[in-house]
């Protein structure tokens, strides 16, 4: 090897997986045009049932004023940052929860053959478009949030609102590969890290002080979900933080995003190491 | 160096992890495929009743060494679950040694997998890299790019695949429409279009008819022949191993359990091959006196079994039965693996001195 150092190498891998997913990605997509009506009706199943989240928010402001304290362009705030945050990972993240089924019928070997890194390949591995009407609907929600909500712009929440939107992303990612890590081990897990995407989006999308205590210390210590979106749009909309937090906290997300990211590559790379195969 | 007991020509394990630079440069003398006490430890769970597991170990592969020199053509044999698909998993990157060492052109397969892979080829019988739902041509140009294979280099192996392996016609056929014989080929096309040095084939003639299978072993001999290609495969056709492989390794349980010339895996088994003759009428078994080492194994009516080792020549049994019998038909029956195996497994066969101490 011509430069062995550990950043030029972890340079050159990132750069691997990159052009692999996106080799792997085209393919995927020119397979599912294979089956276009399917594709068709998939896409509009899966932007419908996005629309609904946000049409739930809408029903309950038509009963009362304030949800939690916060109107509704506030909500929508929340509900936009999360799911535009989470729409953004699931679209280039979603299929790692698939890799259990191939953990357990030995078709992983299959991509551990290629000079490729394995992680970009699953995230790749029959690569959604549908899924971009999830990002969708979530912008167009977070737009309007943007243009009607009461905030105080200066320059920190200008650039917080971008960051925030990357630094979700890439925890609702860690969150993605590190449960998709824990299936090396438990092949049918997909569901516990079900629980904490697609039920972290739902929960993020409201005002913090409707939850229990504990659940919002657990969102904060334990899975730091709280940092999507909470802490730093909370700011955003000039409230206060929950917990008596502080509010430089908000400005952390970048910080726990990367932690986050580093703890979930060290899961995967001990989930591929423990990779058993099956018998042929 | 003068042998002062320090510097002895086997190294001790410890010493390995110091070596790795220099490791490139000892290949051609420690061979290109290296093991040293290969293992791989499965714990199995079970369960017991309605709560209870029980935890077993299993040793799939239980201590292998072996050398393979660049351009060797080797079959590696042995019944279901005898370790074989493991250690092929295990020289590929795929799984994880539980202990001992094992690089592949000096490189430890685990750690570096991603920069072995551009090296090897690989091709499970049973389980395709091709698109399923993708034209052929689609997977192929894939791995042009994922292997980044030049242009000029891409088309001349892709031709020479085409006109050998007989896909001409596939090319924009989807996947998921072609034969099993079809698929193979395939597939074993795309595992050489970055020209590798290794080629791994697990099962390479799994479900194939003659014909196809033929085709494979002639593609496989050529490849081998001009391009110093180095081939490892597994199979359960016998056939397999006599017509490609100049060297044939048998594990069982793990371990191995023969490593030399395919003649020599009937002597050390004991086989034997069977001479199936049938005669105008029932008679008494036949009786040869003169031909040492053959009996009757069986008579049914007036065909008969007889058993002669499997490393004679069949042509004067023959010409014995039909000078003292009235012979109408007769055919000759290979040895199946399994029987070589399950015999050598039981006599408790060892490998040949030379092989095991490198």
């Amino acid at each position: 090897m011509a430069d062995g150092s550990p950043r030029a190498l972890a340079w050159r891998q990132l750069c691997d997986g990159v052009r692999a997913y996106r080799l792997i990605a085209v393919m995927g997509i020119r397979s599912q045009l294979t089956y276009r009506v399917s594709f068709a009706v998939t896409a509009f199943g899966n932007f419908a049932a996005t629309a609904f989240d946000f049409v739930t928010i809408l029903l309950m402001f038509t009963q009362v004023d304030a949800l939690g304290g916060f109107s509704l362009p506030e909500v929508a705030f929340l509900y936009g940052t999360s799911a535009t945050a989470f729409g953004l990972c699931d679209l280039v993240m979603g299929s790692v929860d698939r890799v259990g089924a191939r953990v357990r019928d030995g078709t992983l070997d299959v991509l551990l053959l290629r000079p490729a890194p394995v992680l970009a390949q699953v995230a790749a591995d029959r690569f959604s478009l549908r899924r971009v009407g999830r990002v969708v609907q979530g912008g167009a929600v977070l737009g309007y949030a943007l243009g009607a909500a009461d905030i105080d712009w200066d320059v920190a929440r200008v650039v917080l609102v971008p960051v925030m939107l990357v630094c979700g992303g890439l925890i609702f990612a860690a969150v993605f590969v590190a449960g998709a890590a824990f299936q090396f081990w438990a092949q049918d897990a997909a569901e516990v890290q079900s629980a904490f995407t697609y039920g972290g989006t739902a929960l993020l999308q409201y005002p913090p002080g409707l939850f229990a205590k504990d659940l919002v210390r657990g969102v904060v210590f334990v899975v730091p979900l709280a940092f999507v979106n909470w802490l730093p749009a909370l700011y955003v909309l000039g409230r206060p933080l929950p917990l008596g937090m502080p509010d430089w906290v908000g400005f952390l997300a970048p910080a726990v995003g990367a932690a986050c990211c580093a703890v979930a590559g060290l899961a995967w790379r001990k989930g591929v190491r423990a990779y058993r195969s099956t018998g042929s | 160096m003068a042998d002062t007991g320090e510097g002895r020509k086997g190294k001790p394990m410890e010493d390995m992890e110091d070596m790795e630079d220099i490791e490139d440069m000892e290949d051609a003398a420690d061979g290109f495929i290296a093991l040293d006490g290969l293992e791989k430890v499965f714990d199995v769970r079970r369960r017991v009743g309605a709560f209870r597991r029980e935890k077993r170990r299993v040793r799939a592969v239980d201590g292998i060494s072996f050398r393979v020199a660049r351009g060797e053509m080797v079959g590696y044999i042995g019944p279901n679950g005898a370790g074989k698909s493991t250690t092929i998993k295990m020289l590929t990157g795929i799984l994880t040694p539980s202990g001992g060492r094992v690089r592949v052109a000096g490189i430890d397969p685990s750690r570096e997998r991603a920069r072995l892979a551009s090296r090897i080829g690989v091709v499970f019988g049973q389980r395709t890299t091709l698109w399923w739902d993708l034209p052929l041509i689609d997977s192929y140009r894939l791995a042009q790019r994922m292997y980044r294979v030049p242009d000029a280099r891409y088309r001349a192996n892709l031709e020479r695949c085409v006109e050998l392996l007989d896909l001409g016609a596939l090319l924009d056929v989807p996947v998921r429409q072609l034969s099993l014989g079809q698929r193979m080929r395939g597939d074993i096309a795309a595992a050489l279009l970055h020209d590798p040095d290794v080629l791994y084939l697990d099962e390479p003639t799994i479900g194939l008819d003659v014909i196809s299978k033929a085709k494979v072993r002639e593609f496989l001999r050529d490849l081998n022949a001009e391009h110093g290609t180095t081939v490892l495969l597994t199979t359960h056709d016998l056939q397999d191993i006599e017509q490609l492989c100049g060297r044939v390794m048998v594990i069982d349980h793990g371990r191995l359990l023969y490593d030399g010339p395919p003649a020599g895996l009937h002597e050390v088994g004991g086989s034997e091959r069977t001479l199936v003759v049938d005669l105008e009428r029932e008679t008494a078994p036949i009786e040869l006196p003169d031909v040492p080492d053959v009996r009757v194994v069986r008579v049914e009516g007036p065909r008969q079994y007889l058993a002669f080792p499997a490393t004679g020549s069949a042509a004067p049994l023959v010409a014995r039965v039909a000078a003292a019998y009235p012979l109408v038909d007769l055919s000759v029956r290979e040895p199946d693996i399994e029987t070589v195996i399950a015999k050598m497994y039981v006599e408790g066969a060892t490998v040949p001195e030379d092989r095991t101490t490198v």
